[in-house]
């Protein structure tokens, strides 16, 4: 019993639930999705508190959990597809180039935005804008793309965990990039 | 066409280099052909300044989801920890 001394489950709900939620959502963007994984983190978490070590805070600790299932989650919706399919999922993919010289075609050649230089205050309506366009984007790149700017996992995990070769992952970085800003041009401008 | 012409041109190229660069260093070649080729190429500078406003911009918004006071209902917070002392009462 004396790991309950640093894990204490009979407060758990109260003190982490809405935290986890918050995680969960911000990633997921599915209140149902959020909640089950929030009680499954839980259940798991009393499976394993024989593991805990209390070396990082109670918090960390189940944050971590939840992570991994959030990972299951990225894994479930991409896989099955194959990686030609994940690459032709955005129509009008490969017209963003030349296919001869690779350079910009006319009607993709980036534009201002008008709210380059004004970092970290964006208004309400561009912060819809930029949302819409970040659930347009494949599963696969989405989630790639949140674990190496978001959490900042590194390279080898994320190839490893979902399942992508590390040539396809620098595709997958360059073209959710290419595809996040034409959305915003489009929308936006 | 010569090797420069295609390092001026390739604006897929230059761009899959401006976000390699976000992650990993690049090669002496590497670089020496991203500067180059941005030299020359307003609409990639652009570019780059966009894709950093963009990574800054979704960090933003992650991290004020996380403060914003989303929360879950009451009843299901109840049932929930009602499960877990279940669950610690089996053990």
């Amino acid at each position: 019993m004396c790991l309950f001394m640093k894990l204490n489950p009979h407060q758990w709900v109260s003190a982490h639930a809405d935290y986890l939620y918050a995680f969960a959502i911000t990633r997921l963007n599915d209140e149902e999705l959020a909640r089950d994984l929030v009680q499954d983190t839980f259940l798991a978490a009393l499976e394993k508190t024989g593991n805990f070590e209390g070396k990082s805070s109670e918090r960390t600790w189940l944050t971590a959990i939840l992570k991994n299932k959030i990972i299951d989650v990225y894994r479930k919706k991409s896989s099955g597809l194959k990686t030609t399919a994940i690459m032709k999922a955005e129509p009008g993919q490969d017209d963003f180039f030349n296919k001869d010289d690779g350079h910009w075609n006319k009607e993709h050649l980036p534009q201002a935005f008008g709210i380059e230089d004004k970092d970290h205050l964006v208004s309400k309506e561009f912060e819809q804008v930029l949302k819409k366009c970040m659930q347009k984007l494949p599963a696969l790149w989405m989630a790639v793309f949140t674990m190496k700017h978001m959490e900042d996992e590194p390279t080898d995990t994320i190839c490893t965990e979902l399942k992508v070769s590390a040539s396809n992952f620098w595709v997958i970085i360059h073209r959710a990039k290419i595809s996040l800003r034409a959305c915003l041009q489009k929308n936006w401008i | 066409m010569s090797h420069l012409r295609n390092i001026i041109y390739n604006c897929k190229q230059a761009t899959f280099l401006i976000e390699k660069k976000t992650i990993k260093r690049l090669s002496f070649r590497e670089t020496v052909e991203l500067r180059i080729h941005l030299y020359g190429c307003s609409f990639c500078r652009l570019f780059g300044v966009q894709s950093r406003a963009i990574n800054n911009m979704v960090q933003e918004l992650f991290r004020r989801s996380m403060q914003s006071n989303i929360s879950l209902d009451d009843d299901f917070k109840r049932n929930l920890q009602e499960r877990i002392e279940e669950e610690l009462k089996k053990n």
